[in-house]
């Protein structure tokens, strides 16, 4: 995790293996796409996606490798972007309810 | 960041390294420190990113048929297209960092003009797709018209009020791709000035932040476009919804 010395060296075998795994599912994502699958739609669509960006998080933005406190900065930074979401949201969905 | 350097002050001031600030004890704490720097503001950037996806949200909800209409009217293989564009622009920006900390120097030039030609791909296809908005009347303002041509090209016309609400989501279209094509052109003006340098020299294996905290923009960019291609070409692709 500590990054003393020249700091930890990838191997670019991991960078191909996760490059080809985004193209693949970059694929499965339009696939999914023209499929039916009611409400799951978007949920699949978001869920790839979400994968993906952990993959570009982990390895190439060397997450994995970084010091413990690189991750509170974006943990904490996504915690205040799902207060942004979700309670905005919860907002506008609750509104309109009357008793 | 690291616990491992704290006796070891006396030692980094004797044997003075030129990139290594006065305010720091040795270059592994400038360096973390940097990359804090650096991830601090990616995290403002998300924030920002997510005011436009919190307002797309809401919009979507309100108006799902337009976004329907609207998002199956966007050319699904120019996003596509774009989005393996920017997933082969991080594997070469990757590699480009790999090279920096092997010192590598011939490689990491090689890799950085990798990544600013398909930066320049991805801007370019961009651009093909902007003016196919304007053609077809898509971009709102006075000449925004949905249905335009779209009878004559055996599309399927929307009713009126939804092909008015069809402007809410290109909006959204114009504002998200818009800020994010503009990251990308701030990335390509900085990965200029990085191929510049490191041709000089600028970025020995001990001391390649720069390169490294671009990186790290680079991808935050491509993470971006990883969510709004879904989003905004993948609403609604199937026959029947």
């Amino acid at each position: 995790m500590s990054s003393a010395g020249t700091g930890h060296i990838v191997s670019p075998k991991i960078y191909i293996v996760i490059w080809l795994i985004l193209l693949v599912f970059t694929g499965l994502t339009v696939f999914a796409a023209f499929q039916n699958f009611g409400i799951l739609n978007p949920i699949i669509a978001l869920t790839i996606a979400v994968t993906k960006a952990t993959l570009v998080f982990l390895f190439f933005m060397h997450v994995k490798y970084s010091p413990k406190m690189i991750a509170l900065v974006i943990g904490s930074g996504l915690f205040f972007l799902s207060i942004l979401l979700v309670l905005t949201c919860a907002d506008y969905i609750s509104r309109s309810w009357t008793t | 960041m690291s616990d491992s350097h704290v006796s070891t002050l006396p030692a980094a001031r004797h044997h003075h390294d030129p990139a290594l600030l006065e305010q720091f004890d040795t270059i592994e704490q400038q360096k973390d420190v940097s990359q804090l720097g650096m991830w601090v503001f990616l995290i403002t950037e998300i924030m920002f990113f997510g005011g436009l996806f919190a307002a797309y949200l809401i919009y979507r909800n309100l108006y799902n048929p337009a976004f329907v209409f609207a998002s199956k009217s966007i050319a699904i293989s120019y996003g596509a297209i774009n989005t393996a564009v920017l997933i082969c622009s991080s594997l070469t920006m990757a590699m480009a960092v790999h090279s920096a900390a092997l010192g590598a120097r011939k490689l990491l030039i090689l890799f950085l003009v990798a990544t600013l030609a398909l930066g320049g791909v991805f801007l370019g296809i961009k651009a093909v797709e902007y003016h196919d908005k304007y053609v077809e009347h898509h971009i709102p303002g006075p000449n925004f018209d949905f249905n335009y041509e779209r009878a004559e090209n055996h599309e399927e016309v929307a009713p009126a009020d939804v092909a008015a609400q069809t402007s809410i989501f290109f909006a959204l279209y114009f504002a998200m791709t818009g800020m994010h094509a503009l990251h990308m052109i701030i990335g390509v003006g900085i990965l200029l000035v990085l191929i510049w340098r490191a041709h000089h020299g600028a970025y020995p294996p001990h001391h390649y932040t720069m390169v490294e905290n671009f990186g790290l923009y680079w991808h935050f960019v491509d993470i971006i476009w990883i969510f709004l291609f879904p989003l905004l070409y993948l609403v609604s692709r199937s026959p029947v919804h």
